[in-house]
């Protein structure tokens, strides 16, 4: 009875959203008569930083600095419509709605700007610091807050804009079943190391190491922070995690967080990221989004490893300790393959 | 159902209020004090998100009887900092991303407490062992190890 280690590896292309008869969404942007700026959204920030990266979309296209903008996403009743955070769509469809919204009311500003300015909006600039100035003519600036005071009360103008950005439906060519589903695809690549006890099937986590293409990193240490996490939730659903039993009777499934498997912090393994960066066309300033691509590499990396240590083609998950261990026994023993 | 006067030090204060029988400590911080740090995760001890201290020692507070910390000291997150100024794990925790939900971050960062009030330099097998009682969803523990071991560093720094 032994210990066998082994390294598995797994490629994966992952789709931007979705394409269940058009994937659109929705931003309004507008400021308040304080210079500040509000995004209002129905996408839903549950930690992965919607909030920070769509602040960051509105920031820079507005020409403000990024304390002066605020996301709402309180209300999906009362929010502009949005499909969902899902799909791994989040930056990427969202944040090019805000783009949208945040050039309209930029242009607004702007105009509101050149009429207190006494010039052509064409000749004014953002500093990025809430003030808006002539061009080559810093001098000659206003602040973003005295716009918007002067918009409010003095012109009558709303400084506020309005985006969507949709991927249409793509049909299925009923020849050939070709399709776009998606117009950008993240892609990542990853290395696992596992190590098998062929006596109790358990297998542990060695380390990792990873590289993920996901368009322009808007917020690397959220993405960062993504990858970590979403590699461990991998990890989770590779070794841990199934809503089925454990033996054939349902009524022997987990019911709560303590018969429901997942790894610990004991159970976490090193992990080398490298993050490359291929700006998207389509996306907002080039961002794809790593989304649920984070976890899906480890997987088949996983089982890869597993294969490479005791022998065995895992193709049911979770790989539990009782499904390597059958596995093992009805092929006679562990036969590690060859490290590569 | 009768109830029963309580009073304990909640994170420095006096507090008293009148429990049922059989409430638990998560219920009356949340419920009867309005102290909201305490998360409810799954009722049942599985998950940490509700750890507090009762006189410096971690507990699970949806596993105490309320009426079992009479006289006692209670320490929640809400405590944790000091007027304006965070705590030390406060601070490395947002330095180091070690949320990203934040359920289980009041939980976390309650654990962690415990231990650098202890032991004020942990090994990273320590953080792990004292952590390992609290589910994350999100962060993979790598953060919130390194936070707490940050924080500890950060602490001996000072000393």
């Amino acid at each position: 009875m032994a210990k066998h280690r082994g390294r598995g590896i797994a490629s994966i292309n992952y789709p931007i959203g979705m394409n269940l008869g058009g994937d659109p969404s929705q931003a309004l942007v507008h400021s308040n008569p304080s210079g500040k700026f509000t995004v209002s959204l129905s996408s839903i920030d549950l930690g992965q930083g919607m909030k920070s990266v769509t602040r960051q979309i509105c920031a820079e296209t507005l020409g403000v600095p990024v304390e002066d903008v605020y996301v709402d996403t309180a209300d999906s009743d009362t929010g502009p419509h949005c499909m969902g955070s899902f799909a791994s769509r989040g930056t990427h469809r969202v944040g090019n709605a805000v783009m949208a919204a945040a050039k309209e009311a930029r242009g607004v500003m702007m105009e509101a700007a050149a009429e207190e300015l006494e010039v052509n909006a064409a000749d004014l600039d953002t500093d990025g610091r809430g003030n808006i100035h002539v061009k080559g003519a810093p001098h000659r600036s206003i602040s973003t807050k005295d716009v918007a005071i002067a918009a409010q009360f003095k012109q009558g103008r709303t400084i506020s804009g309005r985006g969507i950005f949709l991927v249409p439906l793509s049909e299925v060519n009923p020849e050939t079943g070709e399709m776009s589903p998606a117009t950008c695809y993240a892609h990542a690549c990853l290395v696992a190391e596992v190590e098998v006890d062929d006596e109790t099937g358990e297998v542990a986590m060695v380390r990792m190491d990873s590289a993920y293409e996901l368009g322009r990193a808007l917020n690397p240490r959220l993405v960062e922070q993504q990858l970590v996490g979403g590699a461990w939730m991998g990890v989770s659903h590779a070794l841990f995690e199934t809503p089925e039993p454990y033996y054939p009777d349902p009524a022997h499934g987990p019911r709560d967080f303590v018969e429901y498997l997942m790894p610990g912090p004991g159970d976490i393994c090193p992990h080398d990221i490298a993050v490359l960066e291929r700006p998207a066309a389509d996306g907002p300033f080039g961002a794809k989004g790593p989304g649920e691509m984070c976890a899906n590499p480890v997987l088949p990396a996983v089982a890869n490893a597993i294969f490479n240590a005791v022998g065995v083609r895992m193709d049911e998950l979770p790989i539990t300790p009782e499904k390597v261990l059958r596995a093992i026994k009805a092929q006679g023993g562990a036969r590690p393959q060859a490290r590569r | 159902m009768t109830k029963t006067p309580l009073q304990f030090r909640h994170n420095g204060r006096d507090v008293a209020v009148f429990v049922d029988g059989g409430v638990n400590l998560l219920v009356a911080l949340r419920e009867l004090i309005g102290d909201m740090t305490p998360k409810f995760g799954c009722g049942q001890g599985g998950c940490g998100a509700c750890s507090v201290l009762i006189d410096g020692e971690l507990h699970l507070s949806c596993l105490t009887l309320a009426e079992t910390v009479n006289g006692r000291a209670v320490e929640t997150l809400d405590g944790l900092k000091d007027g304006p100024n965070l705590h030390p794990l406060q601070r490395a925790f947002m330095e180091q991303f070690a949320a990203q939900c934040g359920y289980c971050t009041p939980g976390m960062l309650m654990a962690a407490k415990a231990l650098l009030d202890r032991n004020p330099s942990p090994t990273r097998a320590e953080v792990i062992e004292t952590i390992s009682g609290n589910i994350c969803r999100c962060t993979g523990y790598e953060p919130i190890i390194n936070a707490v071991l940050a924080a500890a560093s950060g602490g001996r720094a000072r000393a």
